[in-house]
């Protein structure tokens, strides 16, 4: 990793790059850095926290926020008092590890690459220029950035809401959307950012937590966007919990009183003039692209769309102008988290594609020396007491924490260290545990879940197999936390150590787990997420099978005819399933259809029924693509009058169309309402398409679209805008409301309320195209057999929503387009491709190295009453009939995640977890007190 | 006689609870030190019986955090 680098040029082609990187110096050595604060704190320069939106200060040395990654202080060079005027050098003195370096220079790195993907984000917009919102004058006028770090625990106010102006807890807050997006009047950005809506929300009910019930919170809005998974559940909550939601743009915002109270002028639905006060404003920026993006694109000489996000093409959503390079995330337009996320994986999928012919060519497998063996010899516990600088060894009193560890039962050796993690304190611990014969180790110091990986491969590289290591965390949670009662603390790390000797005491070497990984995949649907995801495996060199359940593949593209970009479908669709075809190793099954499944990652046997009868499928890892598609609804007279379709039908019967003088398009049919509480996400974007159609084709036509809030996101926004210039007429209804559509001689009356015109209106109407949900298939087989869980809707439910957005909790498979959630074809090829990166994460190795803190099942105590099998939320355990015997239950350790759940449940304790046995659990506790 | 201190056995998940008592001493929030942390995979694998045994053991309190 290369943290202050910059690229600054680069030259050749896909397959062999030289990229030139200007690389600025940190001024900290960061294989010395222990990230342990001194510098910080000794640091005399403060300067504003770029983090905290500049709200609080920081210092010259410092690191940038808690969770950055890597974990070390960095130097800035603006500030920092010895390198601007050669006096100071406070942190030189303090540091404990003597980290810090100015003789540090600015260095240029040439990097010979196959591939370069793009990641360089975006910026807020920055409403200084809005001189009716008056950011930059009055301090209760916050942007939603900064008032996020206020509603942060690890912000500048501890997550104590406060209003600048007189540190008061505000009681009423406005959120005002659509600053610097939608907007070509006060600013250059017709797009919508996509993710202001959301957040706003998020930020009123997260206020709402901090302050209390007495909160109010209301949101101006113009159309509250929220079509991402889940999303609109999220804003009927925040509706009953009382946000208020005013569909007005605030005309503008002036200081009220003295104490900082706002008052905001805004019009309401009805045309009536309000002000009203508030305590604080919270401006829902949107997102720019960063003059950073905008220079990297020119130093890779890759194409910018008109508003500077990088140039792609809606079939290709990763690939920029220039071959071998890719893109992801918000450089490339505006999205939120889980879709960034998806389009990472998917060009880390096209570089994969890439550079395929090289996998594995570069890796060097590390060997360790041959493990002692242990069992039947009596334990030899050393014991490594660290004083991290001054972070231990400043608080507790290490010497005597030492000098009891010499007293334990089982304790051979006791050493102290400076720092233990240091390297060369590391492999003087090899020498001292080969000497001492130490067969345990137990390191006093920091914390396992950042520090026990280095000292597992310690000891291994000294014969001492990894599990036979156990730390005592004396700093995390004993001296930081206990730093004003040096006598506690020293105490408190006696304990510690002691219950840390006790159970390695008790610790067994646990061999390394792994399984063989059968090269191919299985993709269940064929549609263009399934075709997608089986071509990028295929290309990978992964032979790939595809499971269609009807007579053809092309899924539901099959009716689409242009994506929200203007690119045609069907010839894509036709290039794609002829690539399908004849790639060699890609094997499709029509017709067919999974009727068993059994096994786990890099093993799945998967039994597939068509027509010729069964065959079993072999593969390593599974992708779910088995589609949706549109509602049928019983209302608005679907399904009785030959007047009324909906999608793709219109213009898909182009007659039909010729004939009519007036079209009516009626939105969220089936969504957002009781029964599917959630946006179908494309079907604004889809009605809007064919408006801009029929209106260009024949201006003459009367068309109308009723809709309760247009959610044409992103850059789809500018399809919107394009409509009503074309003479679309909008009309919003809401649900207490719904058009009422009747028969009137050869064609439809349509009565809808409008809200502008406060009046009822009637539209006489000769066709009807209804924009009805999306729905999944019918999943409920596929998730019964892969044990997969799916959301109240039906639709697939992944892993984690943001972080990994195509996995199943379950390893090994993935999920991909309409089964996830509804979305457009761009995005189904994206998260496509993204299922097949992270399935070939597992097909890219010829074994996968499991965790072995496994369950085990001792067979002569087990009774095979299933509780085990029926608790385990991963399907890691099954009862299988043992001859003889009745049923026994059986581990399958590849799909076992260590939770010992199974363990805890036995009602016979025939089931232990390794490393986390009940003896060794027992034990630390024993020693407690 | 010294003040009643209680001795309290913690059982935090390697997960959530454990990565919580770390991150409280990355943020140097300070509290009474009594707690001793018996650390585990997932808060499902504590067994009643662990918690019976730190009581008869001589623990004034458990904590189950996951």
């Amino acid at each position: 990793m290369h943290t202050l680098s910059e690229v600054t040029d680069i030259q050749g082609e896909e397959g062999n790059f030289t990229v030139s990187i200007k690389k600025s110096a940190r001024y900290v050595d960061m294989e010395k850095c222990i990230a342990c604060g001194a510098c910080e704190e000794k640091c005399p320069a403060k300067t504003a926290d770029e983090f905290n939106e500049a709200i609080s200060k920081r210092k010259a040395a410092y690191i940038p926020y808690a969770q950055a990654v890597p974990l070390k202080y960095v130097i800035d060079p603006e500030r920092c008092i010895y390198l601007k005027k050669g006096k100071c050098g406070a942190c030189l003195k303090y540091c404990p590890t003597d980290a810090i370096d100015f003789d540090q220079k600015q260095e240029t790195l040439n990097l010979n690459v196959g591939a370069v993907i793009a990641t360089a984000g975006y910026k807020p917009f920055d409403p200084s220029s809005l001189d009716n919102y008056q950011h930059a004058k009055l301090p209760n006028v916050m942007t939603s950035m900064e008032f996020e770090r206020i509603l942060s625990a690890s912000g500048p106010t501890g997550g104590h809401v406060l209003r600048p102006s007189d540190e008061q807890e505000p009681t009423k807050i406005a959120w005002l959307q659509c600053v610097g997006s939608r907007d070509l009047n006060r600013c250059d950005n017709e797009y919508c950012s996509s993710v202001c809506c959301m957040y706003a929300i998020k930020e009123a009910l997260i206020a709402k937590e901090h302050i209390g019930e007495q909160f109010e919170a209301t949101v101006f809005f113009m159309d509250m966007r929220t079509h991402g998974k889940e999303f609109e559940k999220y804003y009927n909550r925040a509706k009953d919990e009382g946000v208020r939601f005013i569909r007005s743009k605030v005309h503008s915002i002036t200081q009220a009183d003295d104490s900082g109270t706002l008052a905001l002028e805004y019009a309401s639905d009805e045309g009536q003039r309000n002000i009203e006060q508030f305590d604080m404003v919270v401006l829902s920026v949107g997102m720019e692209p960063s003059d950073q993006a905008i220079d990297l694109a020119q130093t890779l000489d890759i194409e910018l769309n008109d508003y500077n996000f990088v140039k792609t093409d809606d079939t290709a959503p990763v690939n920029t102008s220039r071959p071998g390079i890719y893109v992801a995330g918000v450089m490339q337009g505006c999205k939120d988290i889980p879709q960034a996320v998806m389009e990472a994986s998917a060009a880390a999928c096209r570089a994969g594609i890439s550079l395929s012919d090289h996998r594995g060519t570069m890796v060097k497998d590390k060997v360790f020396p041959k493990e002692l063996e242990v069992i039947d010899q009596d334990a030899r516990v050393g014991v490594f007491v660290c004083n991290c600088g001054v972070n231990i060894g400043g608080i507790a009193d290490v010497p005597a924490i030492a000098e009891y560890a010499r007293t334990l039962p089982n304790v051979a050796y006791v050493e102290e260290n400076l720092f233990s993690c240091s390297q060369d304190t590391q492999e003087k611990m090899v020498e001292v545990i080969k000497e001492q014969n130490l067969n345990r180790v137990v390191v006093a110091a920091c914390t396992p879940r950042t520090h026990e990986p280095l000292f597992q491969e310690t000891i291994r590289n000294a014969g001492v197999n990894a599990y036979l290591f156990e730390m005592a965390n004396i700093r995390n949670q004993c001296t930081w936390v206990h730093s004003k009662s040096k006598a506690d603390a020293t105490e408190k790390a006696k304990d510690l150590v002691r219950m840390a000797v006790s159970r390695a005491s008790l610790l067994e070497p646990i061999p390394d787990l792994s399984v063989d990984v059968d090269k191919s995949a299985l993709v269940v649907g064929g549609g263009v997420a399934g075709m997608t995801a089986a071509l990028s495996l295929a290309d990978q060199g992964f032979p790939t099978t595809i499971v269609e359940k009807s007579s053809e593949l092309g899924g539901s593209a099959k009716d689409v005819h242009q994506t929200w970009s203007g690119r045609d479908v069907p010839p894509f669709l036709t290039d794609l399933v002829d690539q399908v075809e004849k790639h060699t190793d890609v094997k499709v099954l029509l017709d067919s259809e999974v009727v068993g499944a059994s096994g786990f990652v890099g093993n799945f046997e998967t039994q597939v029924k068509n027509g010729k009868g069964e065959v079993t499928v072999k593969h390593g890892a599974t992708i779910i693509a088995t589609g949706g598609q549109a509602y049928e609804p019983d209302e608005y007279l679907f399904g009785q009058s030959p007047c009324v379709t909906k999608w793709h039908d219109l213009e898909n019967d182009p007659a039909k169309l010729k004939d009519a003088q007036s079209v009516v398009f009626i939105q969220c049919v089936g969504s957002r309402d009781d029964q599917r509480p959630y946006c179908s996400r494309i079907c604004c974007t889809g009605s809007v398409l064919q408006a801009i159609q029929i209106k260009k084709q024949s201006p003459d036509k009367d068309v109308f679209v009723l809709y309760r809030d247009i959610r044409t996101y992103a850059e789809r926004e500018v399809l919107y805008k394009q409509a009503r210039q074309l003479g679309v007429i909008f009309i919003r209804y809401t649900l207490d409301r719904k058009p009422v559509v009747k028969e009137a001689g050869d064609g439809l009356e349509i009565q809808v309320f409008d809200p502008i015109l406060q009046k009822e209106v009637i539209i006489s109407a000769d066709l009807l195209n209804l924009a009805t949900a999306i729905v999944p298939s019918d999943n409920s087989q596929l998730a019964e057999l892969y044990k997969l869980p799916v959301n109240e809707e039906n639709f697939f439910m992944e892993a984690h929503a943001k972080l990994r957005p195509v996995d199943f909790a379950s390893d090994g498979i993935f999920v991909c387009g309409l089964a996830h959630f509804p979305k457009s074809l761009d995005e189904s090829i994206a998260q496509a491709l993204a299922a097949s990166s992270r399935a070939a994460t597992v097909l890219a190795k010829a074994n996968i190295q499991i965790s072995p803190l496994v369950s085990q099942v001792d067979a002569e105590t087990c009774i095979g009453c299933g509780l085990c099998a029926s608790v385990c939320p991963f399907g890691a355990i099954e009862v299988e009939e043992v001859e003889g015997k009745g049923y026994r239950a059986k581990n399958i350790p590849a799909s076992c995640k260590g939770c010992g759940l199974c363990a805890s449940s036995c009602p016979k304790k025939a089931i232990d977890m390794l490393h986390f046995k009940d003896e060794q659990i027992v034990a630390s506790v024993c020693a407690i007190a | 006689m010294a003040e009643f201190e209680p001795k309290i056995a913690a059982f935090l998940c390697n997960w959530c609870a454990y990565a919580g008592a770390d991150l409280a001493g990355v943020s140097r929030l300070q509290y009474p030190p009594n707690m001793r942390t018996v650390r585990v995979m997932c808060s499902g694998r504590i067994d009643p019986l662990f918690i019976i045994k730190a009581f008869k053991e001589g623990c004034d309190g458990a904590l189950v955090a996951g």
